[in-house]
């Protein structure tokens, strides 16, 4: 089996205008920053979160705090994907309480990755509202769950992968369709 | 780095990246000690025997605390109580609790290399949790990560260690891991407990010396280990707690030719008034309470990483990721980027 790089679906450019216009459209529905945080997934959400603060710095002049988190721990398949279950920390440095949150995440697949980051926040508090914002949104969901701001909705099939590489991470920023060719 | 280990039954073997790692993935756990809701379903359904052939009360809550955050029951059999009374063998015994299907034997026992024996005949992990006068390998990562916590790192530290360290699986445990990262061993004690092969028992290069004035061990030391006074495990010749207070007791005078930063740790629990003040004990520079928490983070980390995913094919869960074929099941929180 191969991996074959079908198409470039994002540009550098193209990941950073639509951050901003994330940021933008995160500050318009909450109405303004007051109780805002985001709340980046491990490990691609998180440089993510981080440059939605930024933008929103250039938006209302206010840090929105950013915390990250590790949905290791709240996986529901830990016993069946042999492979790697490294944690990593998580790091939220405020009270969850009574705050409007944002999930931030590279791709919403099947759901199961924001179904078990509910959990983790869950243990920590009670916010009083939770959303979720993906760059990448591709179908194929096994939960009820949806993001109220994506960046890019695509039509994918099963095979497909989409890789989201981001240059605090993986030295290089494009978003890419792959296929697993037989 | 491979985690292939599938018991932990010595820190001796472990080379010092995989210590590392260990100490490195206590650290999420730590912090749900601090959540307000301290449990989780990670290990939900799976089942941990806990089997203290010697009394144990704090490492066995430890473990049981460590299993239930966890989300995972736990089946005990403690000494008293069991059928080892009724003439009942030891690997009979492990091996009716392996019959009711638990995912990981915790043990203790009073014989060294216990834990070993009993690994070699059974399919499931093992955790030694404390074998005679061998190891007690979640003390000493517990230890470790105290140190690191509050000093920063646990590289080239001066250590000293006072008691009983010919009886003590605590200090070899604590030798065999901070060895690895250059700390020096100064051990304090009464003769007759402080025999010349403890300078062996280190990896080679290790410096360990023996000292017999307790000022002179103290000096310019980073962490004090204070030993419990066994009164279980004495032998002949012994001494007299009086003798011990005046000779060992790790007292404010004494402790201040440590460096000004230095912590305390006792693996506890402590006979307040014999091997340690009660003035010292509760003073900024003891780490007791600490290591009781790091405990559990460091027994939690244990379990997670012996006892999640699976081993069937020989691979250990923590073995580096490698993408297979059609994994839908989450949407791929891994670090190798596999099939999105």
């Amino acid at each position: 089996m191969r991996i074959v790089e079908k198409t470039q679906l994002m540009s550098a450019p193209e990941i950073d205008r639509t951050l901003q216009r994330l940021a933008h459209e995160i500050v318009e529905k909450s109405g303004g920053t007051k109780n805002l945080a985001l709340i980046g997934i491990v490990r691609r959400g998180v440089p993510l979160a981080q440059r939605i603060a930024q933008a929103m710095r250039g938006i209302d002049g206010v840090d929105v705090p950013v915390g990250t988190l590790d949905i290791t721990l709240y996986r529901d398949d830990l016993s069946k994907v042999a492979p790697q279950a490294v944690l990593r920390s998580s790091d939220i440095p405020f009270g969850v309480d009574n705050m409007d949150l944002v999930l931030v995440d590279d791709v919403l697949y099947t759901g199961r990755t924001i179904r078990a980051a509910m959990n983790g926040l869950f243990d920590l508090g009670r916010p009083k509202r939770v959303s979720l914002c993906v760059l990448i949104e591709r179908g194929h969901r096994e939960m009820p769950i949806e993001a109220q701001y994506v960046g890019r909705s695509v039509q994918t099939s099963d095979t497909e992968i989409i890789e989201v590489r981001l240059r605090e991470i993986d030295k290089e920023e494009r978003v890419v369709l792959v296929d697993r060719v037989e | 780095m491979t985690q292939r280990f599938r018991d932990l039954l010595a820190l001796e073997p472990l080379p010092a990246d995989e210590l590392t790692f260990l100490l490195d993935q206590s650290k999420p756990f730590q912090e749900i000690q601090r959540h307000p809701l301290k449990k989780l379903a990670t290990l939900r359904g799976k089942t941990v025997a806990l089997a203290f052939f010697e009394n144990s009360t704090r490492t066995r809550i430890s473990f049981g605390t460590a299993a239930s955050r966890l989300g995972a029951d736990t089946m005990n059999l403690q000494a008293e109580a069991s059928s080892l009374k009724k003439g009942e063998s030891l690997l009979d015994t492990v091996h009716t609790l392996d019959a009711m299907k638990p995912d990981c034997l915790v043990m203790r026992h009073a014989s060294s290399g216990a834990a070993d024996f009993v690994a070699q005949h059974l399919d499931i992990p093992v955790i030694n949790a404390g074998d005679g006068t061998h190891e007690h390998p979640s003390q000493g990562l517990l230890d470790a990560l105290t140190i690191r916590d509050r000093l920063g790192s646990i590289a080239n530290l001066n250590v000293t260690i006072l008691g009983d360290l010919q009886h003590s699986r605590v200090a070899r445990s604590n030798i065999h891991l901070l060895g690895k990262f250059g700390c020096k061993f100064t051990l304090c004690g009464p003769a007759m407990w402080v025999p010349r092969e403890l300078e062996k028992i280190g990896a080679p290069g290790v410096p360990i010396r023996r000292v017999f004035r307790i000022e002179e061990a103290l000096e310019g030391a980073d962490v004090v280990l204070v030993l419990r006074v066994q009164t279980e495990r004495q032998y002949e010749p012994s001494i007299s707690a009086e003798d011990y207070v005046l000779g060992y007791q790790l007292d404010a005078a004494r402790l201040r030719r440590a460096k000004p930063g230095a912590i305390i740790l006792h693996p506890g629990p402590m006979n307040r008034g014999i091997e340690i003040t009660p003035e010292v004990a509760d003073g900024r520079q003891s780490c007791v309470l600490e290591q009781v928490t790091n405990g559990v983070a460091v027994r939690m980390a244990l379990l997670f990483l012996l006892t999640s995913g699976t081993t069937e094919d020989g691979t250990h869960p923590l073995a580096e990721a490698t993408p297979t074929k059609n994994r839908r099941s989450t949407d791929q929180k891994d670090p190798s980027h596999a099939s999105r």
